[in-house]
């Protein structure tokens, strides 16, 4: 009311500025994707080869993936540190399910389920560890590092009971038990593009639309945004946020799965460390560590930044001790320039707000 | 305009200024909580300044204490500009403050809380024996007997004030301000307070004394400063003044004409509460053996001071507290152990106080925010996801019917201004489609023209049938918007009037009463 035509005029220059350096700052992890490949594209020439592109995809498909749960956890306000953990559990059970089956001792007979069983099965087991993790957390309110912390050691410590620290190995399956293949979600692929790869798309798209377009993904957003405003507005909190650890759960398993059939066999220390790099994905997607602010997309491109920068590096020759240093710099600067965004954003909205004293 | 007079007039007089502001102005996204206040400190005498609820007194002091700074204007103490730029700057500067939420750990001794920050130390070591002693005689010298090792959280409130105020004498403070020190205290604990204040102005310390309680205010005080929302507006030497010219300085004459008069008629009993109560931790009750009724189109006023469980109660209501008691109707239904959401389908809708903490998620869009409560409306046929047409319709018609100002409704909630983010909070509320509505505080910290236009939705919601349970602290909102007003003190309700009973008078009165 009290704006007339001339103020809004001398405001016009000043918001053109400011929205470009929003767009920029919002859009800097592509920015730092597309720089990260075209540095390598001019060290390495066929860095950006087809060959090279679907090489590096695949091992950002098992990082990609954990975030996208790790993504869930995050915007809810929580963190998940068990994810390496339930990897390494998962690819055992897989393991063990195609190797030994299943002994029913009273029976006196040996189970050994359909390759289809085996994954569903093992699916089935992260998002029950998953659950496990949410319940601690709503019910017994143990904060989400301490509660998934617990996890990250007792599922360790199970897929090394499993087999006594030994590695399921050779998990081809025999054709007269009927649960061969298992080797193919590794090593098969569809269009000339590995099944990891459409597993990581499939899931980030369903991710996308579940955090986007279903009550479910709104709330998650809600508690992370703001815990007691979804409560009185009726979110149910603790289904909410146990659904977003079994979600968790459930992508640690298929990363265990995708990983045994990779090698074709399950080792006790799979996924190891996992959890770090899943939250650097997450993190460097532009995801707030306070919850609320994120998106799976940036988590997508933050997996393939880390992925990029790592086989870049590799392709190089530089030494994994200077791999490290330099990912552990990228992590730290994305953040320091969320916070500058953050800070930059409540100036303009006070600015705004001042233009209209 | 003739408030400047006032206070001009006022400057000429031949009286010591200690430290002044000019021009100070503070802006929250969403909030402007100071607009260019010139507030004067005189040197030595205990300066009275009241104001309403959200009229930006705590934010003025915070400013004074350095945990704000002033987006605009300037700090002069003793002549010369001063930059305050934290609490250790404030300190320095001899200003030392006692907030209203006490600020102590409650983990930690009260030696220790009282040399926080600023611990007695030799060669890099705390020496404990010197801080208890320190502690021991600042106590004893507010004629308190506490051993300096007892942790805080074993302490009444009461005694909690005590340490605070110990803690400011404990930084040699020139100017100590305190902010409703006495709202948790018991009639001896305030006695032995101004006791303890006079002795203060004795030494030559300034204060500032920040309270609700008029007739406390006009007993200790000096001088009086009114601060309406965000501006000063009156300036007097305390003797001149009685409380209805304070009153009326508070909540400003222009009021009158910002009600919606709308006259509706009254139904049937709509929301039935019986007996309902909440036990405090550490004894007593914070919502005291509540019951009463709504009925449709009724407009229930709930008046009393900060504390007098209010708020609570009506989260009580929304079964926000698990540890609430009482038996609750909504028509014919009981809803006394429904969970918030049960009780949001049967028709409850609450707009909470403090609309920033509890009733908005600040990192969600207006429109995001808007449907957050009733998300199940939108979802396609097959109930699985949402659909944007109809969260669009839902939200384009209530940016509408609430005149919401915002120019798209994907933009994040904290650009609004204060007013329009109260009504994407009223429109969140009412997308649930409620039959009761509960407002707490509904025009705290908006601007009048915004204030009167919540009110006119009140309006013709109660136009509509609604039954409206209007909490407010400014009577004179409550007194023109509510068709009947119940008032709580320290968690019963302690009078009821009709429309045509109340008086101001009356209403504080009962706000007042202990019994």
């Amino acid at each position: 009311m009290r704006e007339d035509t001339s103020t809004q005029k001398r405001r016009l220059p000043y918001f053109n500025k400011t929205d470009l350096l929003q767009l920029f700052l919002r859009g800097r992890v592509f920015l730092a994707l597309i720089i990260v490949s075209a540095v390598f594209a001019l060290l390495s020439p066929g860095f950006l080869s087809v060959t090279n592109i679907i090489i590096i995809s695949k091992h950002v498909a098992i990082n990609a993936l954990l975030g996208i749960g790790m993504t869930f956890v995050i915007l809810s306000g929580g963190i998940d540190l068990s994810v390496g953990s339930i990897v390494g559990l998962s690819a055992m059970i897989a393991g063990g399910l195609i190797n030994e089956g299943i002994q029913m001792n009273t029976l006196g007979i040996i189970l050994f389920p359909h390759t289809w069983m085996v994954i569903i099965i093992t699916l089935i087991v992260g998002i029950i560890m998953g659950a496990i993790n949410g319940l601690v957390i709503t019910r017994f309110k143990v904060a989400p590092f301490i509660a998934t912390l617990g996890m990250l050691y007792v599922a360790r410590g199970l897929a090394g009971l499993r087999n006594n620290g030994y590695t399921f190995s050779n998990l081809v399956g025999k054709p007269e038990f009927g649960n061969t293949g298992f080797d193919r979600l590794g090593a098969g692929s569809f269009l000339g593009v590995n099944y990891s790869i459409w597993i990581m798309v499939v899931f980030a798209l369903v991710a996308y639309f579940v955090s986007k377009r279903l009550p479910f993904g709104r709330h998650v957003y809600a508690i992370g945004g703001n815990r007691r405003t979804a409560e009185l507005s009726g979110v149910r909190v603790n289904r909410t946020e146990t659904i977003v650890y079994m979600i968790s759960g459930f992508c640690s398993a298929m990363v265990g799965l995708i990983i045994a059939s990779q090698l074709v066999a399950a080792h006790p220390a799979t996924g190891e460390a996992f959890e770090l790099t899943a939250i650097a994905a997450v993190v460097l997607g532009g995801t707030s560590l306070m919850g609320g602010r994120g998106s799976i997309g940036g988590t997508i491109i933050g997996a393939f930044v880390i992925g990029v920068l790592v086989d870049g590096l590799v392709v190089l020759g530089f030494s994994t001790f200077l791999q490290n240093v330099i990912k552990g710099i990228v992590i730290v600067g994305a953040i320091v320039i969320d916070q500058v965004q953050l800070r930059i954003q409540e100036r303009i909205i006070l600015q705004k707000q001042e233009l209209n004293l | 305009m003739e408030d400047k007079a006032t206070v001009s007039e006022f400057s000429n007089r031949d009286i010591d200024i200690i430290m002044r502001t000019e021009n100070v102005t503070k802006v929250f996204p969403g909030i402007i909580a100071l607009d260019g206040v010139n507030y004067n400190i005189y040197r030595g005498k205990i300066n009275v300044l009241v104001g309403e609820n959200g009229a930006g007194k705590s934010t003025l002091m915070k400013i004074l204490a350095g945990n704000e700074q002033c987006t605009k204007g300037r700090i002069i103490l003793e002549g010369e500009e001063i930059h305050i730029n934290s609490p250790q700057d404030a300190m320095n500067y001899g200003i030392s403050i006692i907030y209203q939420e006490l600020d102590l750990c409650p983990n930690m001794s009260i030696a220790e809380n009282i040399f926080l920050g600023r611990e007695i130390v030799k060669r890099g070591i705390i020496e404990n024996k010197i801080q208890q002693e320190h502690a021991y005689k600042l106590i004893h010298h507010l004629e308190q007997e506490m051993d300096p090792n007892t942790l805080v959280s074993e302490l009444r409130i009461g005694a909690q004030q005590i340490v605070t105020i110990a803690k400011a004498l404990s930084q040699d403070a020139r100017i100590l301000v305190m902010d409703e020190p006495t709202s948790a205290l018991s009639t001896t604990e305030v006695e032995v307070l101004f006791r303890v204040i006079y002795e203060l102005k004795e030494r030559g310390i300034t204060i500032i004394y920040i309270s609700h309680k008029l007739d406390e205010v006009l007993h200790i005080g000096d001088n009086i400063t009114v601060l309406r929302d965000g501006h000063i507006v009156a300036e007097e030497v305390v003797k001149n003044v009685n409380i209805e010219w304070v009153i009326e300085k508070m909540i400003g004459r222009k009021l009158e004409r910002l009600f919606a008069s709308k006259r509706h008629k009254i139904g049937k009993v709509l929301l039935q509460v019986e007996d309902l109560s909440l036990p405090r931790v550490g004894g007593g009750y914070i919502v005291n053996h509540v019951s009463f009724n709504l009925q449709e189109g009724e407009i229930l006023g709930i008046y009393g001071l900060k504390g007098a469980g209010r708020s609570e109660m009506l989260e009580c209501l929304m079964g926000a507290n698990m540890l609430a008691t009482g038996k609750i109707w909504l028509g014919d239904k009981e809803i006394s152990n429904g969970t918030i959401l049960d009780r949001i389908q049967a028709g409850l809708a609450l707009v909470p106080e403090d609309r920033q903490r509890d009733g908005l998620v600040l990192t969600l869009s207006v429109a995001d925010n808007m449907i957050l409560a009733s998300l199940e409306k939108y979802l396609n046929r097959f109930g699985l996801f949402l659909v944007s047409k109809k969260e669009k319709n839902a939200v384009h018609s209530f940016i509408k019917e609430l005149s919401i100002k915002v120019s798209d409704p994907k933009s994040i909630v904290i650009s609004l201004s204060g007013g329009n983010q109260q009504k994407v909070v009223l429109a969140k509320g009412l997308l649930t489609s409620p039959k009761v509505l509960m407002l707490d505080e509904p025009t705290r910290g908006i601007d009048v023209g915004a204030k009167h236009e919540v009110f006119e939705i009140m309006q013709n919601l109660a136009a509509q049938g609604y039954g409206i349970l209007f909490v407010s602290s400014e009577l004179k909102e409550i007194l023109a918007m509510s068709d009947r007003i119940l008032v709580m003190s320290k968690g019963k309700i302690t009078g009821e009037f009709t429309k045509e009973m109340a008086t101001e008078a009356r209403l504080i009165n009962a706000s007042v009463n202990d019994k």
